[in-house]
This record gives structure tokens, C-alpha cells and sequence, in this order.
């Protein structure tokens, strides 16, 4: 079939289309891996509540994992193939701590009782090892795969910078969705992660344009750098207002218990776009751009015809669902 | 580790994870559907017998859903971590229809899911029932488009080929395929015949322990009368099936048959030792002009043999004793459940003698042999092809080294093994919890909470 728009297009948009599928990934299921590592913090009746509070969303959201992993597939089969080539090892432990993160909400609730703390470990460390493999991609992903020893530990810097976020983001979603001292509790976690995920931002930020070139160009290049200034200023902002709005006591009525959650998306946002920028229109830096990498343009009009009908239509059924399952949590049941 | 091939080891990478992955798709698309029915049923009547029969199976659902979902996500990155050449030859194909999967099919069960599992008392019933069947379509859907893209690779139409990459030219081709009407079929109805078969072997199982209730009996009866239907119109299907490969792939027929020589009169081989540097058959018991007929419907009927596609066709052995395999299950699936339907019509499910009971639960997971055993007669009847006729396997393999995939794989499989082997005993201590339900509530732990601490359903004395 002839393409519907100008070819030039069609990679831009479905970079873009991935990007906020990885996107939302970050965010939805960086609440899940969070409450996943900060189960380890509470016992008994609270874990069970923390799990149950993601009990019905998780799925969903780690199909934003899948869209945004087949959209690279898709529409840039060629970088596919380079980046997970590349990400081999960290590739299949994280698709091992996915498995166990994701087996162990079943298993920990329909195994004997005496093997439910068993499970409780595999729900743990598979959230722990998801969120540090996943960190370690992105820092081999913004340095274009170089092996160096700076390298690496920046790496393993990205991957605690990464664990710190998403502890971060499933503390904030825990404010949201518990109540009594359990909340309270999560309000502090939420302000100790905030503080370390406000350091790992701010480590990552200036190692990065020493450690790559061509980032460094990209940053601190007049005009660009003036376009780019209100990122560092909105994110500096934003921190230290929910530092100051995480000490104070929480509202009568349970009122903007919502806030922070609302904050913690749009600091990934606005990482994820500093990222993104950087690279744009690279997929592989300074190796692959969008427009070598992509798939023809009848199979990425074929796509887009789908993803236009489709995408509308599953942000409204996650919608619906976040919205039967709204209000506090309560221990889920099949009745 | 580098005395291994990597290419071996890819394969048998992904071997692994794509057995272990359809062994739970294989239970939710056909369970979904049982799930549905189930619930209309206690819609109509009201019979709280069938409501237990929906909590029990939704539980077993949502565990087969799980585990489904993380094996599938492995595969996805696979094809980019272990056979990049495969989205860089057939992207363009693979791409669209591998995209439609996730947009149509594993959204819509994701979030409706949840809706399904602990929505019950969130929204109104229709709601409920509605979101129970979206989750079966779902699964039904996603089994179409895999379908798809698989039947696509055995047997390739509607391409072209521009400068090395291959572009679809015709969509409506590549979709209906040539063998994919009957590989979704079969697919479809093994799916089926594995839940009718587990739920009748666990329900037995239950059944023998201790009668289990009004619930139990019932599903024992629909899983065998279902069973009792499938089954004849499997092996009519798969015999179209296996036509259809006759005309397509006849070297895979070959080899499932172990005929080397093109000829008149081919006898259908029972039991052989095919032997490939010989290219000759040992030990071999034949029917006279079996497979001459089976194939033709005539005894002179001339079928293809090996030789005329010498270096150019699959392992013999693997295809010839997967094969048998499959369809010895399904001539045991057949007597079993009309025999044990036909004592079930007669005499009640209560009358049943306890032999009949037993050899249910032997054919438990019957399902899940004969559903592989016919994948791998499939799969490895397609090589040396990745793509029939378009990219050799060897071609498509990446640039990582043995050690790393040794190390990975051995890592699967060890995952793989510990969770089949929890799956297997939490299914059978569900089944045995099942007869809580008879004493009040809460009648089934809970998700996310394991059994409450005050709630002393857990161990209920039968």
C-alpha cells in the first residue's frame, strides 16, 4: 500500500510513539517495581495491602514494556537487533526478575501458606533486579555501548540512580492509594528516595556530558542551550516544592494525596525528555539514525493505521480501569 | 563452552522458552471460553454450582495468565538478543503483524483482567461478564495473529523481495495464508482438548479424594462430554492439516512418514528407527499402502519421498517420533472420553468406576504432550528454513558468543523448571481447596492476600 503521509514522517512518529510507551512504562510500572522493592519494609496484613494495591494494574502496565520493546522491533528492526545484541546479559536478567516479579503475585497468594514467604523474597528481589537491570541499560544505552571502566560504573550508577526512582514513584503511589500510619510511613520513604533520586539525577546529569562528546555539544551549544535550560530549572523546582509539600503533615480528608504521585510523572517526563533530546534523531548514538533504522514505509503505515484507532482506545480502557479500582486499596478478593 | 555451536544454542534458547510460553496460552485461550460459559451458565440459573466452578477455574486462569505473560515477554526480546536477522530480512512482515498482536490482543486482556479477577463486586454483573469475555477474545486474538506470522513462515506469500529485505506486496495473502486457516484450527481446538482434559483430570482427581461437591461433578461432565466432541473433529482437522502440508511442505510429510523414496504404495510405518546416513528405516513395522492412502485416499497413490530433497529437508527422527506421538495421544484422548462419556450418560458421574477416574487423571496434562510434540513436529519440519524458502535459520542467528548464551539458557531452564514444577502443585492444591466453597465464606484466598490470618478457610477439613 502507498504510504498515507510523507515518509519522513513516519519514523519521527513512531519514535516518537515508542518513546512514550517506554515512557509510561517508566512510570506505571516503575509504581509497581517500587512497591515491589518496599514490600521488604512492612509485614503480614501491610505487605499484603502494598501488593494488592498494584494487584489489578500491573499487568497493563508492563504491557507498556512489550509496545514500546515491539515498536523497536518494528519500526527499527535494524537497531533492534544492535541494542539487544549489545544489552544481552542484563537483557535476560531482567527477563528473569520480570518472570519472578511477575509469577510471584499469584504464586505468593495460591502456594501453601509455609512457601508464602518464599514468594514474598522472588516478588522482592525480582523488583530489586528488574529496576537495576533496566538502570543499567539505560546508562550502557546513553553512553552508545562503550565498555570503558568509567563507563561502567556510571553504569552501575544509572542502575541505583534508577532503583532510587522508582522507589521514589511507588512510595508517591502508596500516599495515594493507603491511608493510616502505613501512609505516613510512605510519605517518609517517599522523602528519603526523593532526596536520592534528586542526587542520582543531579550525578548522572553532570557525568554524562563529561563522559560522551557528543552530549556535551549537544548541551552546552548556544542557542540549543537556551531551549534546554527549563528542564534542570522545572525539575530543580519541582523537587525541592515536594520536598517542602512531603514535610509537611498530610491533609485533613486524605485531600492531594494525589500530589506527589502527579510530581514523580513529571520528573520522569522531564528526565525523559533531557534524554531523549540528547539523542534525537539517533537511536544508536552517532551510529544508527531514525530514518537508516526504520522499517519501509507501507509496514509503517500499516502499523500507524492500527496505532491510531487502537492506542485511543486502550488509554481509555487503563483509564477505566484505574478508575472501578480508584480510592484507597482494599485486600482485593475474587468475590 | 565454545565447543558448542551458538546457533544450536540459540535454538535450543528459544526451543525452551517457546515450549515452556505455550504450554499456559495453550490453557487461557480455551479456559477463557470455559470461564465465559461457566458464568452465563450461573447467570441463567443461578445455581451456585456453577459459580464455584468459575472461582475454582479463574484461580487456575489467572496463574496460567501469569505465567503466559512473563514467558511471552522473554520471546519478544529474543528475537532481537539471539536472531536479529530475522527482523532485518522479514521485519516488514513480521513487524505489522507482531504489532497488531500487542495493540488488538494483549492490552485488551491486560486491562480487562484485572477487571475480571477482582472486579466482581466493583462493577455491575454485565460488566463483569463483559469483561470476562473480552479477556477470552483477547486470548483468542492474540492466538490468531501468532497464528499468523507462524503460518507465514511455513509457508510465505504476498512478498517480494527489494534489495535483500522482504516487503509485503499483499496483505490480504500474507494474513490468510495457505495454512493458516488449518494450523488456527488445530491450534484452536488443541487448545481446547487440553483444558477439557485438564479439567476433567483434575476434577477426577478431586472426585476420587472425596466426591467434592456438586461443582465438581459438573465440570467433571461438561470437560468429558466437551472432550467427547473435540476429539473427532481434531483428527478430521488435523488430517486437513496434514493435506494441506502435503501440498506446501512435502518434504515435512516426508519425514513425518519416514518415506524415502517417491513411489506408489506407500505403506504406513507403526513403529521404525529412521536412520538418515543409511537413509533407510530399521526395525520398521508398516501398515501395506498406509500412508499411500491416508495421503491420497489411494492405495496406488504416489507420495514424496526424502531423497528427491537430500540436504534440503528436516531431521527425520524428531518429526517422525513427535509425530506418532501426537496422534497416539489422540487415539487414546478418543477412547478415553467416549468411554467415559458414554458411562457418564449411562450411569451418572457418581456410578463411574474408579479405573475410568484414574485414567482421567493419567490424561491430566495429556494435553499439553500432544499440543508440543505437534509443535515440534511444525517447527523442525520447517528447517533448514527459518522462512520457508526465504532465510535459512543459520542466517538469522546473532553475533553472541556460546558462553554467554550457555549461561543464559542454563539460567531459563532453571527458572523454567522450578516454576513448572510450583504451577503443578498449586493447581492441585487449588483443586483441593476447592471443596472450601461448600462451607461458607470466604470461600477461596484471596489474591495478594494468601489465606487472611483470621479467615480458616485454608485446610478445610473435607
Amino acid at each position: 500500500m502507498t504510504p498515507f503521509i510523507d515518509p519522513w514522517w513516519l519514523p519521527v512518529i513512531f519514535a516518537g510513539l515508542m518513546g512514550l510507551s517506554i515512557l509510561l512504562y517508566v512510570i506505571l510500572d516503575g509504581y509497581d517495581l517500587g512497591v515491589g522493592m518496599l514490600t521488604r519494609l512492612e509485614k503480614d496484613e501491610n505487605r499484603d495491602l502494598m501488593v494488592a494495591s498494584i494487584g489489578p494494574f500491573w499487568d497493563a502496565n508492563e504491557t507498556w514494556l512489550v509496545l514500546g520493546i515491539g515498536l523497536l522491533l518494528v519500526a527499527f528492526p535494524v537497531a533492534h537487533g544492535l541494542i539487544l545484541t549489545q544489552l544481552y546479559l542484563p537483557v535476560a536478567l531482567m527477563l528473569v526478575a520480570l518472570i519472578l516479579r511477575g509469577v510471584s503475585f499469584e504464586f505468593r497468594a495460591k502456594a501453601p501458606p509455609e512457601h508464602k514467604a518464599r514468594w514474598d523474597h522472588a516478588f522482592f528481589y525480582g523488583s530489586l533486579l528488574t529496576a537495576l537491570c533496566q538502570g543499567y541499560m539505560l546508562g550502557a544505552y546513553v553512553l552508545g555501548f562503550d565498555q570503558s571502566f568509567a563507563a561502567v560504573l556510571f553504569c552501575l550508577l544509572a542502575a541505583l540512580g534508577l532503583v532510587a526512582g522508582y522507589i521514589f514513584v511507588g512510595a508517591c503511589w502508596l500516599i495515594y492509594k493507603v491511608e493510616g500510619d502505613l501512609q505516613k510511613r510512605a510519605v517518609r520513604w517517599a522523602e528519603v528516595s526523593l532526596w536520592a533520586t534528586a542526587l542520582a539525577m543531579a550525578i548522572i546529569s553532570i557525568a554524562t556530558p563529561l563522559l560522551s562528546e557528543r552530549i556535551f555539544d549537544r548541551w552546552f551549544r548556544l542557542p540549543e542551550i537556551i531551549a534546554l535550560l527549563p528542564i534542570p530549572i522545572a525539575s530543580a523546582t519541582l523537587f525541592v516544592g515536594l520536598a517542602i509539600f512531603l514535610r509537611r503533615p498530610l491533609r485533613a480528608k486524605d485531600e492531594l494525596s494525589w500530589v506527589p504521585l502527579a510530581v514523580a510523572g513529571i520528573l520522569f517526563a522531564l528526565g525523559f525528555v533531557g534524554i531523549a533530546y540528547s539523542f534525537y534523531p539517533y537511536l544508536i548514538a552517532d551510529r544508527l539514525d531514525i530514518w537508516q533504522a526504520a522499517a519501509s514505509p507501507e509496514a509503517l503505515s500499516i502499523i500507524l493505521i492500527g496505532a491510531l484507532f487502537v492506542l485511543p482506545v486502550i488509554l481509555g480502557y487503563s483509564v477505566l480501569a484505574h478508575w472501578i479500582f480508584r480510592g484507597k486499596a482494599t485486600h482485593l478478593s475474587y468475590e | 563452552m565454545d565447543a558448542l555451536d551458538p546457533l544450536i544454542l540459540a535454538r535450543i534458547q528459544f526451543a525452551a522458552n517457546i515450549s515452556f510460553h505455550i504450554l499456559f496460552p495453550t490453557i487461557t485461550i480455551a479456559l477463557g471460553w470455559a470461564l465465559l460459559g461457566f458464568k452465563l451458565a450461573y447467570n441463567r440459573t443461578k445455581d451456585e454450582a456453577w459459580m464455584d466452578a468459575y472461582r475454582l477455574w479463574v484461580k487456575v486462569f489467572a496463574l496460567s495468565f501469569a505465567m503466559g505473560v512473563v514467558s511471552g515477554i522473554t520471546m519478544s526480546f529474543q528475537f532481537g538478543t539471539n536472531w536479529p536477522g530475522f527482523m532485518e530480512k522479514v521485519g516488514n512482515i513480521a513487524g505489522p503483524l507482531l504489532a497488531y498482536e500487542v495493540l488488538t490482543a494483549f492490552f485488551l486482556e491486560a486491562v480487562f483482567l484485572g477487571i475480571m479477577l477482582f472486579g466482581f463486586s466493583r462493577v455491575p454483573n454485565w460488566v463483569h461478564t463483559l469483561a470476562t469475555f473480552l479477556v477470552a477474545a483477547g486470548t483468542t486474538l492474540s492466538a490468531f495473529w501468532i497464528i499468523v506470522l507462524n503460518s507465514w513462515m511455513q509457508t510465505p506469500v504476498g512478498y517480494e523481495i527489494r534489495d535483500g529485505v522482504v516487503h509485503a506486496t499483499d496483505w490480504w495473502a500474507i494474513v490468510f495464508n495457505p495454512s493458516m486457516p488449518y494450523r488456527l484450527t488445530h491450534m484452536l481446538i488443541a487448545s481446547a482438548l487440553t483444558v477439557a482434559f485438564l479439567i476433567a483430570g483434575m476434577s477426577a482427581w478431586r472426585w476420587l479424594k472425596d466426591g467434592g461437591g456438586e461443582g465438581v461433578r459438573r465440570t467433571l461432565k461438561a470437560a468429558v462430554y466437551a472432550a467427547a466432541l473435540l476429539i473427532p473433529l481434531q483428527i478430521f482437522v488435523g488430517d486437513l492439516h496434514g493435506l494441506n502440508t502435503l501440498e506446501h511442505q512435502p518434504q515435512k510429510v516426508a519425514a513425518m512418514e519416514a518415506n524415502w523414496e517417491t513411489r506408489s504404495h506407500v505403506p504406513l510405518v507403526l513403529f521404525a528407527i529412521p536412520d538418515e546416513g543409511a537413509r533407510a528405516n530399521h526395525l520398521e513395522v508398516a501398515v501395506p499402502s498406509g500412508a499411500s492412502l491416508i495421503l491420497k485416499h489411494e492405495a496406488a497413490g504416489v507420495v514424496p519421498g526424502l531423497n528427491d530433497y537430500a540436504g534440503n529437508h528436516p531431521p527425520v527422527a524428531p518429526l517422525f517420533w513427535g509425530f506418532r506421538i501426537m496422534v497416539g495421544i489422540g487415539v487414546a484422548m478418543l477412547a478415553l472420553s467416549w468411554f467415559a462419556a458414554w458411562t457418564i450418560r449411562r450411569r451418572g458421574v457418581d456410578a463411574m468406576p474408579r479405573w475410568l477416574a484414574r485414567a482421567l487423571v493419567a490424561m491430566t496434562f495429556s494435553g499439553w504432550v500432544a499440543t508440543l510434540a505437534g509443535w515440534y513436529v511444525t517447527e523442525i519440519g520447517r528447517q533448514p528454513w527459518l522462512v520457508t524458502g526465504v532465510l535459512r535459520t543459520a542466517d538469522a542467528v546473532g553475533p553472541v558468543g556460546s558462553a554467554m548464551v550457555a549461561s543464559s539458557l542454563t539460567l531459563y531452564l532453571i527458572v523454567y523448571a522450578a516454576l513448572l514444577t510450583a504451577y503443578i502443585a498449586v493447581l492441585y492444591r487449588l483443586a483441593r481447596l476447592g471443596k472450601a466453597a461448600r462451607q461458607g465464606k470466604p470461600m477461596f484466598p484471596l489474591p495478594g492476600v494468601a489465606e487472611g490470618p483470621a479467615e480458616p478457610q485454608s485446610e478445610a477439613p473435607a
